[in-house]
């Protein structure tokens, strides 16, 4: 016990190793902001796409839904590796110099805005079809339809399940720090091996725990103030 | 009345099918301008999807709907340009839950007419005011009872300036004391001469504001004259049952 608590808990241990921690836990936080707002764009777009009508647009549905199953299926691991080492092998111009940040959030955003897609998607189908009927008889375009109507109710109907998309996304930055990325985990990896300590592990469970936790009771908030808002007379 | 006034909505032969089941039967039916035509019949009986057919929502596979002296049936048309002149009103109310009264009055003019919102609104607070409900216009739908509700939907339709209004068994949802209200703005439409053609289970409010009753039975109109004539003395065998199982319902 006294071992376990010394190798993961020591004081001196933890006072040293968080500030190391942290700095490369800032990396953790960009990559997930910037992945975080290209998600919510990109898959928005691409659920836009599976549910467009008509035959003519099959090739686009086809390709979305390609998509969607490919990286759904893939492991986030091997996206970061395929993007991190295998684009700057190509020596290409601008594709093979970016950051190893850069390739980090466009593994996140490819992997996600996959999940994401399926989530949005589930939002605009658990629209009642009268609510698309109705617009549609009062002369609204499909498009008009789409934005007015259907989204902004499919999209409140998916915060919750949006948000533990996102807690997976927060704790998967850490996988990017395989192609070389210092982020937390790598931070934590020095931190060990030069003191021989796990606290830097420790250090870093600590923040991701406490990025998720308010997270959640944001989205837990929003979701209440606008039932709230929409229950409430508004005068 | 005028020639183009005759016949300004016409049904020439419309068939329907979902799959293999024919909802409508080669329908023809012809409504004048100013002209109030209600359709009865049983659940089933095509009532319904009559409706979404002039309004386009269910596309017909045989016959032709002419509207003002157009076909709309071709498939040449600008449907939504169509249905900007044809109101629907739904059993179900189908407002819109995320947006106030006043939002889901407004909300196609602006969008679809090029109203700014300042004119959509005072557009919307005189219809309001015609239907009782001034001060509800920043309420949301779940705030208001189920009359006031399709009495929204009702105003949210007239916001278009339509020329024709499609009533789809707008009470068949109320409670019966909240019937009463939306009969009677039906009622006022009526009196400032609106065309309209109206699905409905009120026999006897049919009987006091039709112009024509059409009895429909399994997707064909069987019946059809003035409602004096067709309520009390009905030619068809099927359309004396129908009624008299009513009667027998106490709705008449």
């Amino acid at each position: 016990m006294g071992k376990f608590l010394h190798l993961f808990f020591s004081p001196l241990g933890l006072r040293r190793a968080i500030p190391q921690v942290w700095d490369g836990f800032q990396t953790n936080i960009k990559m997930m902001l910037i992945a975080e707002a290209l998600v919510l764009v990109f898959a928005l777009v691409v659920a836009i796409i599976r549910g467009l009508p008509g035959r003519t647009t099959f090739p686009l549905r086809a390709i979305a839904i390609a998509y969607t199953d490919f990286f759904r299926g893939t492991p986030l691991i091997l996206v970061a590796y395929v993007f991190g080492l295998g684009l700057p092998a190509l020596q290409l111009a601008v594709i093979s110099n970016q950051s190893l940040v850069t390739y980090g959030v466009l593994s996140l955003t490819i992997v996600y805005t996959a999940y994401v897609t399926e989530v949005y998607r589930a939002g605009i189908e658990s629209v009642h079809p009268s609510q698309r009927m109705a617009a549609r008889s009062l002369g609204l375009t499909y498009a008009q339809t789409m934005r007015h109507v259907i989204l902004p109710q499919a999209i409140r109907r998916v915060v919750p399940p949006l948000l533990n998309d996102f807690i997976g996304l927060q704790k998967d930055t850490a996988i990017i720090t395989v192609i070389g990325v210092t982020d937390a985990l790598a931070q934590a990896g020095f931190y060990s091996n030069d003191f021989f300590s796990y606290a830097g592990y420790m250090a870093a469970a600590f923040f991701f725990v406490i990025l998720t936790i308010p997270f959640a009771r944001f989205t837990d908030h929003l979701v209440k103030e606008r039932e709230r808002r929409e229950r409430a007379q508004l005068v | 009345m005028s020639v183009a006034d005759k016949g300004f909505v016409r049904l020439e032969g419309v068939t329907k099918r979902f799959d293999d089941l024919v909802v409508l039967r080669n329908v023809d039916l012809s409504v004048d301008l100013h002209q109030v035509v209600c359709l009865i019949g049983a659940s089933g009986s095509g009532k319904s999807t009559l409706l979404r057919c002039i309004n386009l929502l269910e596309p017909v596979d045989e016959g032709r709907i002419v509207v003002d002296g157009q076909t709309i049936t071709n498939g040449a048309v600008d449907v939504n340009a169509i249905r900007r002149k044809i109101g629907i009103v739904f059993q179900a109310f189908n407002l819109f839950p995320h947006m106030t009264v006043m939002q889901n009055i407004t909300l196609a003019p602006r969008k679809t007419r090029g109203l700014s919102k300042k004119e959509a609104e005072a557009g919307a607070r005189e219809l309001l005011a015609r239907i009782g409900l001034e001060d509800k216009s920043n309420e949301y739908p779940d705030r208001l009872s189920g009359g006031q509700q399709q009495r929204v939907a009702i105003a949210r339709a007239l916001a278009m300036d339509p020329r024709l209004m499609l009533l789809d068994e707008i009470t068949s949802a109320l409670d019966p004391q909240l019937v009463a209200e939306v009969l009677n703005l039906v009622r006022g439409l009526t009196e400032v001469g609106m065309t309209m053609i109206i699905a409905t289970h009120e026999m006897s409010f049919a009987r006091e504001i039709a112009d024509k009753v059409c009895f429909l039975d399994q997707g064909v109109i069987l019946e059809e004259g003035p409602a004096q004539q067709i309520f009390t003395e009905p030619r068809e065998q099927r359309t004396r049952e129908f009624l008299a199982r009513i009667i027998e319902a106490g709705r008449l």
